[in-house]
Parts: C-alpha cells; structure tokens; sequence
C-alpha cells in the first residue's frame, strides 16, 4: 500500500461537525472520542468495502455498484441505513444527471474554449464536488 | 467557503476522494462506481451518528454530559453490531491496576488463564494513557 498513514483518516472537522448533529447540543466530545470515531469510520468503510465486494464477485464483476454496497449495509446489519441511503442515492443520481447535461450543453456552446470540466459547478465550488466531476463516469476504470 | 456553514444542507460532507484513497487500499478492490463511492461516503456519515449517539445514550459520559472513550469502547463491547470495532477501541485501566495484574500473574506462576477482568475507567481524565489491547 503507498498511501500514508494519514491518508487513510478522515478530516477531523467534519468528523466532528457530524459526531455534533447527532448529539444534543452542549455535548461536550472529548478529544480522545473524537479520534476513536475517527477510526472507527476508517475502519467501517474498510469493512463494508470488503462486504460489498464479496457480493461483486458473487455476481462475478470487477467493479462495486450501488446494489453491492446496499447488501453489504444488510449484512453488516445496518439495515437502519437503507431507507436514508436509498432516498440519497436518488437525489445524488438526479444530480449527477443535472451536471452532466449542464456540461453537454456548454460543451456546444463554447466548443472554441477548451474548459476544464471540473469548473462550473453552479451550486458548490467545493474540492469533493470537482473531484467528483473528474470521475463523473459510471464506472472507474482502475489500474 | 460556503462548506462550513451549510453543513447540513449537503447531500454528503465527507471528501468522496478520500473515502476512495480508503476503500483502495482494500487489495481485492479493482475499481469503484459513482454511486457506490456516494453511498460509502453517506453510510459512513450515518455509522458515525450512529455510533456517537448510541455510546451517549447508554454510557455514562452523559452523567457530565460528555462523550467519552470509555462509551465508545463500552459499546464496542457490549453491543454486536458493533463488535468489529472491539480491537480498535480497547479497554482501558489504570497503569497502577495493569501493573498490579502482572504482579499477581507472576505470583500464580503465570498459569496461562486470560485475565479477562479489565475495569473500566470511569473517569477517563484519570487514566495514566495504558492501553491494554484486548
């Protein structure tokens, strides 16, 4: 593995604005918690990663879908995450489909100027979302 | 610059492309659809709620309404659907108990019986930072 230890954490901030919106307000979250949770969540995406997998190669493809991450939930026995996750996935695709063709029609109209396709984002300028545009594709093709 | 104040508004707050470099580094994973890095990314969100609000509701940081490790690892412990975590978050003792279970360990001849009776800090601003690994 390449990654440096630290690139297998999560941001502490977000980790902690989300531990906050779960807890009634004036919680205080000691230090050490946070960090646990931390890895915790670290722990859990690697757990559920292997989870779905297991359910790719049962339908005997390379690539994890939506549906291998869901069973995975289900096995885990996170059902409680299904409903929720399943209402995001919904609006996440609509999103997705919204971008792409945003992107369709300005590729026509400004066909002289090359753009980078991670530019305009209408709503959030944030990293994750131009990330996001970079591997706007269904599938990711991996080395 | 709009990310830290409309947090809840978003569909999903943690970086796509870091649960990515995490779900890589699993070696039997080739390659990761859109939808399935969105739904690790928002079940990873709805694991972390879950597990704070759960270690709050039945620990006992909320006595000084505070979350702390000892809640965590408690529900590591004792609930199952959290029991994958139950290396990560040890129990933890005093330096001066963990000691005194050396002492008596030897004192028996080290008879190869698990001392399985970790006590639980309770209040974890006390504990002298020995982590005894489970």
């Amino acid at each position: 593995m390449a990654e440096r230890p630290e690139d297998l954490n999560l941001p502490n901030a977000v980790i902690t604005r989300i531990i906050k919106e779960a807890l009634p307000d004036g919680v205080n979250i000691s230090k050490e918690a946070r960090s646990a949770i931390s890895r915790a969540a670290s722990v859990f995406v690697l757990y559920a990663t292997s989870c779905a997998n297991n359910f790719a190669m049962k339908g005997k493809r390379k690539t994890l879908n939506a549906s291998d991450v869901l069973s995975a939930m289900e096995e885990m026995e996170f059902q409680r995450f299904l409903g929720p996750l399943k209402e995001s996935l919904e609006v996440y695709r609509r999103e997705q489909k919204g971008k792409k063709e945003a992107r369709k029609d300005k590729d026509k109209k400004t066909d002289s100027e090359e753009q980078d396709k991670s530019r305009e984002e209408e709503n959030d300028d944030d990293d994750e979302r131009m990330e996001e545009e970079e591997q706007n594709d269904e599938e990711e093709v991996d080395n | 610059a709009a990310r830290l104040s409309g947090g809840e508004n978003r569909l999903v707050s943690l970086p796509l492309s870091r649960i990515r470099v995490i779900m890589k580094s699993s070696p039997e994973v080739s390659s990761i659809n859109q939808d399935a890095l969105f739904l690790t990314a928002k079940a990873t969100e709805l694991f972390v709620q879950y597990l704070a609000s759960y270690s709050y509701k039945h620990g006992r940081g909320k006595e000084k309404n505070a979350l702390t490790y000892s809640d965590l690892s408690h529900t590591a412990e004792e609930c199952e659907t959290f029991q994958f975590l139950a290396d990560i978050l040890p129990k933890k003792i005093l330096a001066s108990k963990y000691l005194k279970m050396l002492e008596k360990e030897k004192r028996d001849g080290a008879v190869g019986e698990d001392d399985e009776e970790d006590e639980e800090e309770e209040d974890e601003d006390e504990t002298v930072g020995e982590d005894v690994g489970s």
